[in-house]
């Protein structure tokens, strides 16, 4: 799967500034090819978070378009989106992302219980075996670490194999150990043939990026890969 | 989905438990305040129905201190009695239909008599008031010493029981009336004048120098045709010395106001309440909701819309809407129909319990304004919760 971003630019508006419409993203154009890596640099306040958001069909863009394999994804009605985003991208937020009433292996498979669906748990056993979590399936997220909850929380986005994975700041509060796993990880589900987009603000996203881009202060600059 | 709204209310225990209390508070106040106004109507229109004649005339005496419509009303006991000739002259004058003559005695607390009651002797051959209703629980006619026990009175049919040393045997048992006849003992005529006399003989008689068969204690009257109770009412008190005429829906007039405060003051309890459990609903699933932002926007990332956050909130709602509504509902049946009798006394009021036909709808009816209740509670929280940017809440956390 390939998502493609068009001149996509995000405007927010600030009120009690001397100038109060800013550009968080401006005029971003680019390819998340299925089967690379691409790693988005950048330091905090540059629009890497917003500009995976709007890839991720979470915000819409204030212009511009982004397609998925040809199809405009802000074309869709919300529940058609929703749908689409569930089946075809993974998201790995910022932070701690889980539903505390739910265990380990629920939030999981958390994609397939929104939409009344079976199946998954095989696939969720040998995600948490290849994460590190296996042990935990049947525990509350209120009894994990940090690092555990994001382990959690990349297989939930992978749980249903999607062509699109992105991910947000994946190894943020991350030891070094974890954060290979982590980072070694993504690498292998590029390797099976997803679009894989990380957004950090850690050298460690290099060694493992295909390609490498760096935002600032909105606009965007290829620096590794075509 | 569904799942997901279960787990979500199993894993807040303390904050469901919470939710689904004050929904049961507002189904209680709800359930309860209607079967009680509807049980207080309900006892008024069975003492309408009980007393049954137009005009009721008494003694003068009987008048003093309220003493005819503390019996009636109130379920006091006495006796007074007047001339039977009042029978005569009032049957002669215009516009008096029916006419029937009823006997007052009370019995008293001493080793004499089983129980402390009212007891009302009526003449089967003219009655048209009590009979209807007595042959509805006693097929046979009343036979001498033969008496018919209210349905509060701790006797059953077969019972002997004593009264000024007669003993009589209970024929039947009333239905409850929610009125004072459900503390009353009924007979007839023949009956009661043996007891008069008995309580006479023993001088335990308030009246010493009365003999039963020339005395009636009151007299029920129909008005005939084209003619009003008021002007039958009127004419008594004009023209028949020492006796007093009441038209019998004047003598409800006091207690159905009393009963229209008290419906009112119930009505405005619960308007109160249930504004109030809104509010406090409202403010819990804001708090909730707010402190759960980030679950929802988890939710959106894996792939929910905004009809289903939006459904995910209004769903707990409605659950705990449904929940609180039948705790209500049974604790509103748990209090209310064993302390019948003590909310009776306490507001001194007629009071029926309506039958299971109407509690059922009234059930149904509850459990709609409460789940309808969380649901609209829970509106603005789920409207709120299905425009969250995602990005902004997940961003937060860092």
């Amino acid at each position: 799967m390939n998502v493609t971003a068009e001149n996509v630019t995000k405007e927010y508006i600030r009120p009690g500034r001397g100038t109060n419409r800013f550009a968080a993203v401006n005029g971003v154009s680019l390819t998340l090819e299925g089967g690379s890596l691409c790693a988005v640099m950048g330091r905090s306040g540059s629009g890497k978070t917003t500009l995976l958001n709007i890839l991720s069909g979470l915000l819409s863009p204030t212009s511009g378009k982004v397609f998925l394999d040809g199809r405009d994804i802000y074309s869709l009605d919300d529940k058609t989106l929703s749908r689409l985003r569930c089946e075809s991208f993974g998201v790995v937020p910022q932070g701690q992302s889980a539903v505390r009433t739910l265990t380990v292996e629920e939030n999981i498979l958390l994609p397939f219980m929104l939409y009344k669906e079976k199946g998954g748990r095989e696939y969720a056993l040998e995600l948490m075996k290849r994460l590190g979590i296996a042990e935990l399936a049947s525990v509350k997220p209120s009894e994990l670490s940090g690092g555990e909850l994001r382990r959690m929380s990349i297989a939930r986005a992978v749980i249903r194999r999607p062509g699109v994975i992105f991910a947000d700041e994946p190894t943020g509060d991350l030891d070094d150990e974890n954060t290979a796993l982590v980072f070694d990880f993504l690498k292998q589900l590029a390797g099976e043939g997803s679009a894989v987009m990380v957004v950090s603000h850690e050298n460690d996203a290099l060694k493992y990026a295909d390609r490498v881009m760096k935002m600032s202060a909105g606009n965007f600059e290829i620096m590794k890969g075509a | 989905m569904r799942s997901i709204v279960l787990k979500n209310l199993k894993g807040r225990p303390v904050r469901t438990a919470v939710l689904v209390m004050i929904a049961a508070f507002l189904s209680f106040a709800v359930f309860g305040g209607t079967l009680v106004t509807a049980s207080l109507g309900r006892g008024i229109d069975s003492l309408e129905e009980r007393l049954g004649a137009d005009v009721m005339a008494v003694p003068k005496e009987a008048t003093q201190k309220k003493r005819f419509e503390d019996i009636i009303l109130q379920g006091s006991t006495g006796y007074f009695y007047m001339d039977i000739a009042k029978l005569d002259e009032i049957s002669q004058l215009e516009g008096v239909g029916q006419i029937s003559a009823q006997l007052y005695l009370a019995s008293t607390s001493s080793s004499c008599c089983s129980i402390p009651v009212q007891i009302i002797g009526f003449d089967p051959e003219t009655d048209f008031t009590v009979t209807p209703w007595i042959k509805r629980s006693c097929g046979n006619e009343l036979g001498q010493r033969d008496i018919v026990v209210g349905n509060d009175l701790n006797a059953f049919v077969g019972d002997k029981l004593s009264f000024y040393g007669v003993e009589c045997r209970v024929a039947a048992k009333l239905d409850k009336t929610g009125t004072s006849y459900d503390t009353t003992v009924f007979t007839n005529t023949a009956t009661i004048k043996e007891l008069i006399r008995s309580s006479l003989e023993r001088g335990m008689n308030d009246f010493s120098d009365i003999d039963p068969d020339r005395v009636v204690s009151c007299l029920l009257i129909d008005a005939a045709d084209g003619y009003t109770p008021e002007e039958i009412m009127n004419d008594i008190n004009l023209h028949v010395k020492r006796v007093k005429a009441y038209q019998s829906k004047s003598m409800i007039t006091g207690i159905a106001s009393s009963l229209s405060g008290v419906s009112g003051m119930i009505r405005t309890l619960i308007g109160a309440v249930w504004l109030l459990g809104i509010v406090i609903m409202l403010l819990a699933f804001t708090m909730s909701v707010n402190e759960r932002k980030k679950e929802f926007a988890v939710l959106r990332i894996t792939g929910a819309s905004r009809k289903m956050l939006s459904g995910l909130v209004m769903k707990e709602a409605l659950a705990v809407g449904a929940a609180g509504g039948v705790a209500g509902c049974l604790l509103g049946m748990l209090v209310l129909i064993p302390f019948g009798d003590l909310i009776e006394q306490k507001l001194s009021l007629p009071y029926l319990f309506p039958g299971w036909g109407y509690v059922l709808v009234c059930f149904a009816c509850t459990l709609a304004v409460s789940v309808i209740s969380g649901v609209a509670s829970s509106a603005v929280s789920s409207l709120r919760m299905s425009r969250i940017d995602t990005g902004i809440i997940m961003r937060g956390d860092s």
